[in-house]
């Protein structure tokens, strides 16, 4: 099939399970535990408050009436436009709308999502290189040790080790949160009366051409992207190694080498820009997982993301906030993966002619 | 006597599996002039692809050459290391892969293929030069010169075997190794491709080595033929010799089973039996299974090879004696 | 007496299996390390009643935060109890999860698998559906809603990290089914008459068997982490039993007093085990599987 009835039957089959995810979602957070509202306080309160707080968060609608009224604040389009961010609900602890806590909450986790998706690619891609380069060596063998003994490793326990190592004892970085307290967030950069910042403390500080503040925003970053991009690699070791296999069996690469091309020239020009695509995509389910937050990193980490916003909900029993962002989640997982598929059947030259 | 351009003498190539050591080419030995051009006939897994690779040092992974040497003028090449190698490929050596639809890169222009060739071997050459070469090349192959920008998918499978001769050729090599190179095409292409081979040997003196188990082929092409079985040279004559005095039983039973259209309600003869299993040969003569002759010293000992006169070597017990006799 | 002999035969016939893998080269040598590793934490977990030297849940049998010395070897933590204790018997929650979850995989996952590809048609295209929805939602999240919405406890625990594997045990049972439902003895089978029971336990369910065991095994290496992960962020198990994840969390809020013991070894300990688990998957999906045959 072509390229565009492809991309539609996708697209559509993407609804389905989309309203699967959300309709399960709602019956876990809603329905099973029964009153997330007494839940909420631990039956510690009057059931004048709690009526309250049902009545305030619409709770005290018949659970059909309330189904829609979820599923219908996600499509409120108009709501969306004038707030900036999806109608999710509204807090229980705070009352104020869980679309913008997310919204907040969102940069801090795209940013480590960034740079910890680089770093695993790059570890990944030239070990996974090397360890096919030397099939069966004892350098193969220690780089798949490496990737298997990495999938053991709990990502917090690397974490605490780095916080350990770098922070406690040799002082050389901190040990949590975005920026240190005393420096104030990059505001990035006004031209005229238009403001750029991208939310990303490390690009607005350029913008913002302060290189102090760069640097202290790398310091901060480093340990939580090099905690999750280490674990992270084993995943694209396997791949690329894989892959990389697989292509230089291909005749083509017999031939290349049978015209006496340089090893670099055959590694790179012909085993791994064709065994580059499945890496690629892999980047993309990824990177879309960890746009979702990585939970035990940011709580490590103290990294203010929606991982760490997810925990805090849970400590203060929010169930309404955990609710909207478990579907926030669950819609950027989806989304990223549609996207990605898409541009699977773009990339992949069987779909192409 | 002047040395041969290519000199093999008692080569022997092994692939280790767990499951057991492949003894893929045993005890070949053959020569070959400048210009002259050698058939390797023999079934699928009689090693002739692992041979011609071997002469390239580009046996895949896990086989090794364990003994023998192949000496190019007079140099033996296996001794050499793998950068000394790699200059030799493609520019002295070149060699035409079976199957034309996977032997080019599927992410590079067929333009870049002949550049990034020609500029690893020559590096004073510009870019544009090789290309100026690659053109050329191409009109001469029948490529009409504008395409050099597309990719490989975009041309047929008989073009693209052109395009791997020409790639072959673009360094005047000595010597060319063509593995089947007709085998993944149909009969008219078969025709034009060996043609071509033929033509271009013509006017650039260089050797031919073809590889192919379509003995008709090699009978109407080749010098000189080594009958290869089971990894064993069984018969190596000249053309001529060959076809008027097939002594060993395999080659005997290939001639027969040539199909000839102008015999009308003949029956297609063939040798019966299959291919040995490589892991668990037979012993002895390696044909025996399959032979209608094999006596009771076939099963038990292999026959040596024997001169049985006009420099035709064969390798059985029935002309050994023979041959002994004189 | 037919159906013990044969029983004690099957059992000999494993036992000589597992001997025969220190020759099946690096693959068998995995796999026999791992059961090693985990044999010996099990093992450890068991006995620690009788090996600690002291109460693990007892507070100030020594000073507070001591670095491993003669009389403590690992160490105490901020409420003075031993390291070496805790370490010895911590491992037991965590394997209870694991196994308990694996079982409701198992019990659930491969009969819905079996059931959903031999059946066919629609009503296999709506479940593997619904499945694939829940396999590409990060297992975390899932273990993490569940787990808040359903409270603390082991069996709680393991519920939420099974919901989260099923779907890995349906897709290699379907897939596995899929392959071998085609094959003619499964048709001969049927032309004799074979009632469908018959066919799935006699015909496809021992073929399928060996690829369960490898999902298993890694089944239990990622429960084990999650369960570990779920209690790190305070939603395991209540505190008055020793537990690894526990004293990683409690470790990691007196970081900075530099009490590396408190946080190594338990840290360790869930990778020993992880990696024991890890190292049976892999040797054994190698060993049936071997890849990149030549």
């Amino acid at each position: 099939m072509g390229l565009r009835s492809y991309i539609l039957t996708r697209i559509l089959l993407t609804i389905p399970t989309l309203l699967l995810l959300l309709s399960a979602v709602f019956i876990v957070m809603r329905v099973l535990p029964g009153d997330p509202v007494a839940l909420h306080f631990e039956k510690r309160a009057t059931p004048e408050t709690m009526e309250a707080m049902r009545r305030v968060l619409g709770m005290d609608k018949p659970l059909w009436m309330q189904y829609v009224d979820y599923l219908s604040g996600l499509v409120d389009i108009p709501y969306l436009f004038e707030h900036g961010y999806p109608n999710l609900g509204k807090s229980m602890q705070t009352f104020e709308d869980v679309g913008g806590q997310i919204f907040s909450a969102f940069p801090a986790t795209l940013e480590l999502a960034i740079y910890s998706t680089l770093i695993a690619t790059l570890i990944g891609i030239v070990l996974g290189v090397i360890s096919s380069k030397h099939y069966h060596s004892i350098i193969d063998h220690l780089i798949r040790g490496f990737g298997t003994v990495t999938y053991a490793i709990p990502i917090f326990f690397l974490g605490i080790i780095f916080q350990l190592i770098f922070g406690v004892y040799l002082r050389w970085l901190p040990t949590g949160l975005r920026l240190s307290p005393t420096v104030s967030p990059p505001t990035g950069l006004n031209i005229g009366g238009i403001h750029i910042a991208t939310g990303l403390y490390t690009i607005d500080s350029l913008l913002e051409g302060n290189i102090f503040k760069f640097f202290e925003c790398v310091k901060a970053l480093l340990l939580p992207s090099l905690t999750l991009g280490l674990i992270l690699s084993g995943i694209f070791i396997r791949l690329t190694r894989t892959n990389m296999l697989e292509t230089l069996r291909l005749d083509f690469v017999t031939a290349a080498k049978a015209r006496g091309l340089n090893e670099s020239t055959i590694t790179y020009g012909y085993a791994l820009r064709n065994a580059f695509l499945p890496v690629l995509t892999m980047m993309g389910m990824q990177f879309a997982i960890l746009l979702g937050g990585a939970i035990l990193t940011e709580t490590t980490f103290s990294w203010p993301g929606l991982g760490r916003y997810i925990v805090d909900r849970i400590n203060f029993r929010d169930y309404t906030a955990i609710q909207g962002a478990i579907v926030m989640f669950g819609l950027f997982v989806t989304l990223v993966s549609l996207a990605v598929d898409i541009l699977y059947a773009y990339l992949d030259p069987r779909i192409r002619y | 006597m002047e040395t041969p351009l290519l000199k093999v003498d008692s080569l022997f190539v092994d692939y280790p599996t767990s499951r057991g050591t492949i003894h893929a080419v045993e005890n070949v030995s053959f020569s070959l002039e400048k210009g002259e051009t050698l058939g390797l006939a023999g079934e699928s897994g009689s090693g002739k692809s692992t041979l011609g690779l071997s002469l390239m040092r580009l046996v895949p992974y896990p086989g090794v050459i364990v003994k023998g040497s192949i000496k190019l003028d007079g140099t033996d090449i296996t001794k050499l290391s793998e950068n000394e190698m790699r200059s030799i490929r493609g520019k002295r050596i070149a060699y035409i892969f079976q199957d034309p639809m996977t032997s080019l890169n599927p992410v590079k222009k067929i333009g870049d293929h002949f550049t990034e060739l020609i500029c690893t071997h020559e590096p004073n050459k510009s870019r544009e030069e090789a290309l100026e070469r690659a053109k050329k090349i191409l009109k001469n192959l029948g490529i009409p010169s504008e395409r050099i920008n597309d990719y490989p998918h975009q041309f047929s499978g008989g073009m693209r075997q052109r395009i791997m001769i020409g790639l072959a050729i673009a360094l005047n090599p000595d010597l060319v190794i063509a593995d089947e190179p007709t085998t993944a095409l149909d009969v008219i292409v078969q025709a034009k491709i060996l043609d071509l081979l033929e033509s271009l040997r013509d006017a650039y003196g260089m050797a031919l080595i073809l590889i192919s188990h379509d003995l008709s082929i090699i009978l109407e092409r080749c010098d000189k033929v080594l009958i290869l079985y089971g990894g064993h040279m069984l018969e190596y004559a000249s053309t001529i010799e060959l076809h008027k005095n097939p002594m060993h039983p395999y080659t005997q039973g290939l001639l027969q089973s040539i199909p000839n259209i102008e015999l009308a309600d003949q029956r297609l003869r063939a040798i019966p039996g299959s291919p040995p299993d490589m892991l668990h040969p037979p012993k002895g003569c390696r044909f025996w299974p399959r032979c209608s002759y094999a006596t009771e010293v076939c099963r038990v000992k292999e026959p040596p090879l024997v001169d049985v006169g006009h420099n035709h070597l064969v390798r059985c017990f029935m002309h050994s004696k023979e041959a002994s006799r004189h | 007496m037919s159906k013990i002999r044969s029983k004690l035969n099957v059992l000999k016939h494993f036992i000589s299996e597992f001997t025969s893998l220190t020759k099946r080269g690096p693959s068998g040598w995995m796999v026999i390390i791992g059961v090693i590793i985990v044999l010996a934490i099990v093992l450890m977990t068991l006995l620690s009643p009788w090996i600690s030297p002291h109460n693990p849940a007892a507070t100030n049998v020594g000073p507070i935060r001591a670095p491993p010395s003669a009389e403590f070897p690992l160490g105490t933590n901020h409420l003075g109890q031993d390291m070496l204790s805790r370490i010895l018997c911590g491992g037991s929650i965590m394997l209870q999860v694991s196994a308990l979850s694996v079982l409701v995989c198992f019990l659930i996952g491969v009969p819905l698998g079996l059931f959903s590809s031999y059946v066919g048609g629609n009503v296999d295209k709506v479940i593997s559906l619904i499945i694939d929805a829940v396999y590409a939602f990060p297992g975390l999240v899932i273990a993490i809603a569940i787990a808040a919405m359903l409270g603390p406890g082991v069996i709680n625990m393991a519920l939420s990290i099974a919901v989260v594997y099923i779907p890995s045990y349906f897709r290699i049972v379907r897939s596995q089914v899929l392959s071998i439902k085609e094959l003619s003895y499964v048709e001969a089978a049927k032309a004799i008459g074979a009632k469908w029971h018959t066919i799935l336990s006699r015909y496809i369910f021992p073929n399928v068997v060996p690829s369960i065991v490898v999902i298993a095994t890694i089944n239990f290496a990622d429960a084990v982490l999650t369960a570990a992960g779920l209690t790190f962020i305070g939603l395991g198990i209540s505190k008055a039993i020793p537990d690894w994840g526990w004293d990683l969390y409690d470790g990691w809020r007196y970081l900075s007093s530099g009490a590396w013991w408190i946080i190594t070894f338990p840290g360790l300990m869930i990778i020993l085990i992880a990696l024991g688990f890890t190292m049976i998957g892999e040797g054994l999906s190698e060993l049936l599987n071997p890849k990149l045959q030549h």
